[in-house]
């Protein structure tokens, strides 16, 4: 157990000094955050501002005015009349010491590494000049442990900071991974326990400073198709968050749309086309408020509903709480919509075969790779997509391909599947299924009922925000609808003790989530995904199309699945319970 | 007059190692808002060539039952855990168990065994309240200190044997400003004698007959941690944990004195943090590299790790990995001899 440094309630203003120059500061916080705050950088790596403090890797060492050892910026508050050296002779002794200790335990393939350009251990190498070769990688011949298809601990580039654990067990309160062994024999590793399993949410890997914990990247395997198509027709497919994070690794601001920019830079990796999730989010939103009015006008209907977009939560479901399978939503999850809509509709349409036709997500989840290998999900002998790349993998790609983000070309998706609406969008942060689910039931009971002059309701801003639990009774036509929207599964244990409580309930396993997602932009923290969320809703507040159901072509695309019989093939499907392999 | 005014004037300070004021521990815990409050008699003893907690099992048992009830009268201590040496435990279990009980303790304490992988840092205090709950085996960071968030997050006194010991003839008005020096040569112990604690450690030596006729040098408080001090150097109390260690100076072997403490902290390291998991695995790198003291001093990285462990470290036996090895080298080493 470990214990964040509590904040002082009497926030005095005090005196101190760093590096020579006065601040007048409150109380209560650490240096590490004075010096943050005042544009004076301190390095670190085990720091994280949602974790615990841990201060393990003694890279933020300042020294203090009267005292000879020194200090971790982290974990030590400032005091009256403090002084503060961040630089000085003892601490870039100490700080580039243990840099060059933690990199001699890091296994050096940075070359090859997807996480080149978001690691912070890379990073401070470089800027402090730190020496790979003093010593002998000792991990060399440490494990690698894969989970599922989705994520992977590579134990030779661990620098046992223990933010994976840390997050895998404080925040999402799964309790995955554990530290074992002693000493320079630490390893981390999945736990022994049975009745516990990874759910594939992937925070360990957004929280990891030197992607030890990483996706198990396809990235090269995607370059090679686009380099080599053959017959092949490559398709890229983008969530609606991705959008809205990619910008921040090109140093273009938090929650800025640039839809425009990726997918020029999708073409210009090569992809033949690229359309938007967002269409998607649409049909899933259709078929799921449909389900959801369904369940509530039959007197058999199993409720709460269930969401079903994340496929970490459905893990965890299937897994941990096997006697809820009939309230999951039997929606398919968006881009798995849009893979089997590609591969019948405008395969159709275009004249191509379908097993000609190479989708790629490109997603902000971890758990989206495992998601695309469930056999149920098939549609003939195809799966609908082929392929996941998080938002890192794609960083990747355009950067080692010399694409300069900030100047592509922009381009326009393809024309016969449009770019969905802003209910869509909001897909990407919590709440946002969930209000757009209301925004179409809404519509479909005002539509059905005698007054024709209520409007239906548009926003439904209690569902919104970053508590971990929302509820809301909402009333819909003179119905009242008892929601709740978990954000982050860590969250979900007390909503499941009391789901009788609810008609329907939003889960997304990531804090934040997808906006929080495992597979977006490291870094990640609340405050970061709250300026993606602001961006996200600013940008629906001025969409000419915020209703699933006013998007012409998914109610015509659902239409004619019905029509050839392929509804249920391509939009629904089912859950089994899960054991631990 | 109660028992921390008593405590205080006494001047009792712990005797695990820091010597820290034991009545403002005292004091703190029982200031502390809680229902529920723990005490924590620490008998890791992890650091080699000490022995007195052993000897205050034998000899004073019935005595450290004594202080350890007045402790949970005056603290009004919920549950008492009493962590032993894995290596005491099964021979003095039945008594410790038979003298706590006879003094009205009965149902109120737990005997618990220190793991044996637990090593050196399992007798840190910190490192002791997460072994118990059955957390990983590091220290934890502080402030809270233990006084305020101890095991469970409630309050916790941790107190040594040896100062539990003392609190009871300090209430009986025995205690004399006694310590326990454990006298050891060549790592053997010669026995553990209860002085006055304002012996020097020539006047340690000589009162007990163990005074050596051959030049020699000590390891002072601990044969791990402990400082290195020449027969020159001998005119100062014994610091830490009380242990003195004679080595003859014309036999001793210096590389397998550096190897001992090099072996020791990597071994012993709980790997939290990166100054001790790594710097201690160096250490043993380079000395194996060529097993040789004289050459070991020519590689530029071991001074850069050594006060590296000397600043950065994330707790204080982190801190004390270099006080040996550098003591050694400066008071005792010769490369010619």
């Amino acid at each position: 157990m470990s214990i964040t440094p509590t904040n002082n309630y009497m926030n005095k203003k005090i005196n101190i000094k760093i590096n020579g120059k006065k601040y007048l500061v409150e109380t209560g916080q650490t240096i590490l955050n004075v010096a943050r705050a005042n544009n004076i950088f301190i390095p670190s790596l085990c720091y994280h501002p949602d974790l615990h403090v841990k201060a393990n890797c003694r890279v933020c060492v300042v020294e203090i005015k009267g005292q000879r050892r020194l200090s971790t910026a982290c974990s030590t508050q400032v005091a009256p009349g403090m002084e503060i050296f961040t630089d000085s002779a003892k601490v870039k002794t100490a700080r580039d010491t243990n840099l060059e200790l933690i990199f001699a335990s890091h296994r050096e393939k940075c070359s090859d590494c997807t996480l080149q350009y978001e690691c912070s251990l890379l990073s401070l190498a470089k800027r402090y000049k730190i020496k790979a070769n003093n010593f002998k990688d000792r991990k060399n011949n440490y494990l690698t442990y894969k989970f599922d298809k989705s994520v992977e601990i590579d134990g030779s580039q661990c620098i046992d900071c223990q933010n994976c654990v840390d997050v895998c067990k404080n925040v999402q309160k799964i309790g995955y991974l554990e530290v074992q062994g002693k000493g320079s024999d630490r390893k981390i590793i999945p736990t022994n326990n049975k009745k516990i399993d990874c759910i594939y949410c992937g925070q360990c890997t957004s929280h990891c400073p030197v992607a030890s914990a990483q996706e198990q990247s396809q990235s090269l395997e995607v370059e090679n198709i686009l380099r080599d198509k053959k017959d092949k027709t490559v398709i890229a497919i983008f969530a609606p968050s991705t959008r809205m994070t990619i910008g921040e690794d090109f140093a273009l601001p938090y929650g800025q749309d640039n839809s425009p920019k990726m997918i020029g830079a999708l073409k210009k990796l090569g992809f033949d086309q690229v359309m938007d999730v967002n269409f998607s989010a649409d049909t899933t939103t259709l078929v799921e408020a449909t389900e959801l009015l369904e369940r509530l006008s039959s007197p058999r209907g199993v409720l709460p509903l269930l969401t079903s977009c994340c496929p970490a939560w459905v893990k965890y479901l299937e897994f941990y709480r096997p006697d809820l399978i009939p309230n999951l939503t039997t929606s398919r999850s968006p881009h798995i919509q849009l893979g089997g809509i590609i591969k019948t509709y405008w395969a159709k349409e275009k004249k191509i075969k379908p097993e000609n036709i190479v989708v790629v997500s490109i997603m902000p989840c971890t758990a989206k790779k495992f998601e695309i290998t469930r056999s149920e999900l098939k549609i003939g002998k195809n799966y609908p997509v082929d392929y996941v790349l998080t938002v890192r993998e794609l960083v990747y790609l355009i950067k080692k391909n010399k694409i300069d983000f900030k100047k592509v070309a922009v381009e326009k998706s393809d024309n016969l599947i449009n770019d969905g609406s802003s209910a869509g969008l909001i897909f990407g942060a919590s709440g946002g299924v969930m209000e757009s689910a209301l925004r179409t039931a809404s519509y479909v009971l005002n539509s059905s009922a005698k007054n024709k002059l209520r409007t239906s309701r548009l926003e439904f801003k209690e569902v919104r925000g970053q508590a971990g639990v929302k509820e809301a009774q909402v009333t819909l036509s003179g119905k009242k609808l008892r929601v709740a929207v978990v954000n982050g599964i860590g969250n979900v244990k007390p909503v499941l003790k009391n789901i009788k409580k609810y008609d329907y309930i939003e889960v997304m396993s990531c804090p934040g989530a997808c906006l929080g997602g495992g597979g977006q932009p490291i870094p990640v923290s609340r405050e970061i995904v709250s300026k993606r969320t602001a961006g996200i809703y600013q940008v629906d507040k001025t969409s000419k199309l915020r209703t699933a159901h006013d998007n012409p072509s998914a109610v015509k695309i659902i239409e004619w699945l019905k029509d050839k019989k392929l509804d249920h093939e391509v939009l629904h499907t089912h859950y089994s319970k899960k054991t631990r392999k | 007059m109660n028992i921390i005014d008593k405590i205080k004037q006494a001047g009792l300070i712990g005797r695990g190692g820091a010597g820290f004021p034991t009545h403002l521990k005292w004091q703190a815990v029982k200031d502390a808002h809680s229902k529920i409050k723990y005490l924590v008699i620490n008998g890791a003893e992890g650091e080699p060539g000490v022995y007195k907690d052993k000897y205050i099992l034998v000899n004073h048992l019935d005595e450290l039952a004594q202080g350890v009830k007045l402790a949970a009268d005056c603290i009004s201590i919920t549950k008492i855990y009493f962590y032993l040496n894995p290596k005491y435990f099964d021979e003095y279990k039945k008594n410790i168990t038979s003298s706590f009980n006879k003094v009205g303790l009965k149902g109120k304490f737990e005997l618990f065994k220190k793991p044996s992988k637990a090593g050196y840092i399992g007798g840190e205090e910190s490192t002791i309240l997460n072994i118990i709950e059955g957390e990983i085996l590091e220290p934890r960071l502080k402030p809270p200190f233990p006084t305020e968030c101890g095991l469970w997050g409630q309050p916790t006194l941790i107190n040594n044997i040896e100062t539990l010991y003392n609190v009871s003839l300090v209430n009986k008005g025995k205690y004399k400003n006694n310590r326990f020096y454990s006298v050891n040569v060549n790592f053997k112990n010669k026995g553990v004698y209860e002085l006055s604690s304002e012996l020097t450690i020539a006047e340690v030596l000589k009162k007990t007959g163990n005074y050596p006729e051959y030049k020699f040098f000590v390891q002072v408080g601990g044969d791990a941690a402990g400082e290195v001090l020449n027969d020159k150097q001998l005119d100062q109390k014994v610091s830490g944990a009380g242990s003195i260690t004679i080595f003859d100076f014309k036999k001793h072997n210096p590389e397998k004195l550096v190897k001992f403490w090099f072996d020791f902290f990597a071994d012993n390291s709980c790997g939290q943090c990166t100054p001790c998991r790594e710097g201690t695995y160096r250490l043993r790198e380079m000395f194996n590299e060529t097993k040789s003291v004289a050459k070991l001093l020519n590689n530029n990285k071991l001074s850069e790790i050594i006060e590296n462990l000397n600043l950065t470290p994330f707790c204080a036996l982190g801190s004390s990995i270099p006080m040996a090895i550098s003591s050694y080298l400066k008071n005792v080493y010769n490369p010619n001899k």
